[in-house]
């Protein structure tokens, strides 16, 4: 987000793909630093809901990484076009074609799949992730950058999907991909694919990222008390 | 599946298959305004009325589609709908009722991407719903999605006083809450019978 | 370039018209994508469901050589089609290698725990009972309500469960009872743990069969024919 602003003043005669930081950085922004899930906590309806087992969050993963390229590739496309009173319906109308394309594309996939991800293909439309990179990213970026940025966020999302869905289905089912883990005298801890198991598994993980940042501040401060202390002010 | 009587879908809605607590729907709103009693019951309200409005529309639209074989207009329709609703209740609440309109704020236009808007709708057409089925369907999920916002913000309103350990502020600790009392909403799956 | 078409509309709001415009255009690229995608997913969406049918239909009916499918129509008569397409509720006879009707497997669906469950069955005219069920989509709670399409008790149930037509419906309602209750041939035994999910499978079963099973009765001599 703050990298699209940065390179908002540059002069208007460069491209903007060639302004801003390398297209990596772009990319590996959404897989890890700016994490959509685990630090910026977008789009946690379908993080817990859809991931009572790897398959389906690996479905959904693939699902929100379509539309997310997609819509931000096409957003792109169209931002000289389109004036800004109107963007949002634009952003609005371009992600929901492109998650009817999803529906229909999983549902001749595989109905099985399509039957377990329910009402929460057409509630990509809402999923606050894809509105966000519309507006904070696509709109204001070419189209290169866009997909690169589309395909870090969707990987970064799919990452923490896949971290969700890994340890709900390994614990509430002894199982990895539909595999059997233990043998058949493991009693699976049923309560990791109920709704509270969803609520439990997301605060763990953000527990453990909150500690791990927390551990490297401090480690921080020990070895540059000047720096550490300003940069524990605000908080 | 036409012949659940209303009142077991409204109390299903409410509290068996709470929106928040058990079907994972508006967990974004859930977080984020449950930090005070006034502003969650704001919401809560805001969102029910549109709700309502943007559900019935749904049930109206879905049988357009249906009757020319365009199902797979249903998504953009939708939101569509749902879009222009929260811009017209806007500005109605805007003519109408100026306190209320700053009482509310930000969260008016907020509700657009609150996916329990969308899933009451998708839902209830998914369940083939009639429409007074529908009806007391999106009231309950409205309702379940107010009483879940107004109970958090309860809890938090106590949590602020007491020491939370560093790494669990924000929203750790409103996740493990929640966890809590989704265990605590299944007790009221023996109210289905 | 960017930068100064953007700082142009920030100035002054654009047009009514150049607004239209933009929207149209964007509402024409999506339609024809939307379209596109329509088009050319109807084909394996279809192949699909057909897959699916089938090998349910094969489960509750196991054994069968030929299959024909037969539409009801709202009179309360079938006739024989040839796709699973189309809105009537639809009948699935399996016949053996020589012709003979080994079943008619018969779609149903209903409210379970969480959300829609649709079953598959198979009734049986000859020992006027339900031979088969299979779970066809069910939300159920995992590990719990979920048992209805794997808890091997619960799916021995419908080995042979009985269904007598009589006039009006069945001769005795099907039910689930508690486990480990059931007394009579046309109750189910229940899953401790999964109640109202194995309940509500009792129910769809039996609301489908009142309706299903008389009219399978009535047409029988027409479903029999079916294969030759």
């Amino acid at each position: 987000m703050s990298t699209a602003h940065q390179h908002q003043p540059s002069p208007p005669a460069s491209p903007p793909e060639a302004a801003g930081p390398p297209a990596s950085e772009t990319f590996l922004n959404g897989l890890w630093k700016e994490n959509p899930v685990f630090v910026q906590v977008l789009g946690t309806c379908p993080t817990m809901a859809i991931t009572n087992s790897v398959r389906n969050a690996l479905a959904m993963s693939v699902a929100v990484i379509f539309v997310l390229v997609c819509s931000n590739a096409l957003v792109s496309l169209v931002r000289k076009t389109t004036p800004k009173e109107v963007r949002i319906a634009v952003f609005i109308l371009i992600i929901a074609t492109f998650v009817t394309v999803v529906d229909y594309a999983v549902k001749a996939v595989s109905i099985p799949i399509y039957q377990a991800m329910g009402p929460f293909i057409a509630l990509i439309v809402v999923n606050c992730i894809i509105l966000a990179r519309a507006e904070a990213f696509a709109y204001k970026n070419g189209v290169f950058r866009s997909i690169l940025d589309g395909f870090g966020m969707g990987f970064g999302f799919s990452i923490a999907l896949l971290f969700m869905g890994s340890i709900r289905e390994i614990l509430g089912a002894g199982t990895l991909l539909g595999y059997p883990l233990f043998g058949a005298n493991y009693q699976p801890w049923v309560i990791f694919l109920l709704p509270s198991g969803g609520f439990f598994t997301f605060a763990f993980w953000l527990l453990i990222f909150a500690w791990w940042r927390e551990r490297k501040d401090k480690r921080a401060k020990a070895t540059r008390p000047e720096a550490g202390q300003l940069e524990a002010a605000p908080q | 599946m036409n012949n659940v009587s209303s009142a077991f879908i409204f109390i299903d809605a409410l509290l068996i298959h709470n929106f928040v607590l058990s079907v994972f729907l508006g967990i974004c709103p859930f977080i984020g305004v449950s930090n005070r009693f006034e502003t969650a019951s704001r919401m809560g309200i805001a969102v029910i009325f549109v709700m309502i409005v943007s559900s019935s529309l749904a049930y109206g639209i879905n049988l357009v589609l249906l009757h020319f074989n365009a199902e797979y207009l249903r998504i953009i329709a939708y939101i569509v709908v749902i879009a222009a609703m929260v811009q017209l209740v806007e500005m109605f609440i805007k003519k109408t009722s100026p306190a209320l309109f700053r009482a509310l704020g930000i969260y008016l236009p907020l509700i657009t991407t609150n996916c329990a808007v969308l899933g009451v709708a998708m839902l209830q057409t998914s369940r083939g719903y009639n429409f007074v089925q529908s009806f007391f369907f999106t009231l309950g999920s409205g309702l379940g999605f107010t009483l879940a916002l107004i109970i958090m913000s309860g809890i938090r309103s106590k949590i602020n006083l007491n020491d939370v350990p560093s790494i669990a502020r924000g929203t750790a600790i409103v996740l493990l809450i929640a966890g809590v009392l989704s265990l605590a909403f299944m007790g009221f799956t023996g109210l289905g019978g | 370039m960017t930068a100064s078409v953007q700082a142009l509309t920030a100035e002054k709001p654009s047009s009514s018209l150049y607004i239209i415009g933009v929207l149209s255009i964007v509402s024409t690229i999506c339609g024809i994508i939307i379209v596109f995608a329509y088009t050319s997913t109807a084909l394996p969406i279809a192949r699909n469901l057909a897959i699916i049918t089938n090998e349910a239909v094969s489960q509750v009916v196991p054994g069968g050589q030929q299959n024909t499918i037969f539409a009801i129509q709202p009179g309360g008569e079938i006739k024989p089609v040839t796709g699973v397409g189309g809105s009537d509720p639809k009948l699935f006879a399996v016949y053996d290698g020589a012709g003979k009707l080994l079943g008619v497997a018969i779609e149903a669906a209903g409210s379970g725990y969480a959300d829609l469950v649709s079953v598959m069955y198979a009734y049986s005219p000859e020992r006027q009972a339900i031979i088969g069920f299979k779970l066809i989509d069910a939300k159920e709670t995992p590990g719990l309500g979920d048992k209805i399409g794997t808890d091997p008790n619960f799916l021995a149930n419908f080995n042979e469960l009985e269904a007598k037509p009589a006039n009006p419906g069945l001769a005795h309602p099907i039910q689930t009872v508690k486990h480990a209750t059931k007394a009579n041939p046309w109750e189910i035994d229940g899953i401790s743990g999964a109640t109202v999910s194995s309940n509500a499978v009792g129910r769809i079963i039996n609301e489908s069969a009142q309706k299903m099973v008389p009219l399978i009765e009535r047409n029988l001599d027409q479903i029999r024919k079916g294969a030759s």
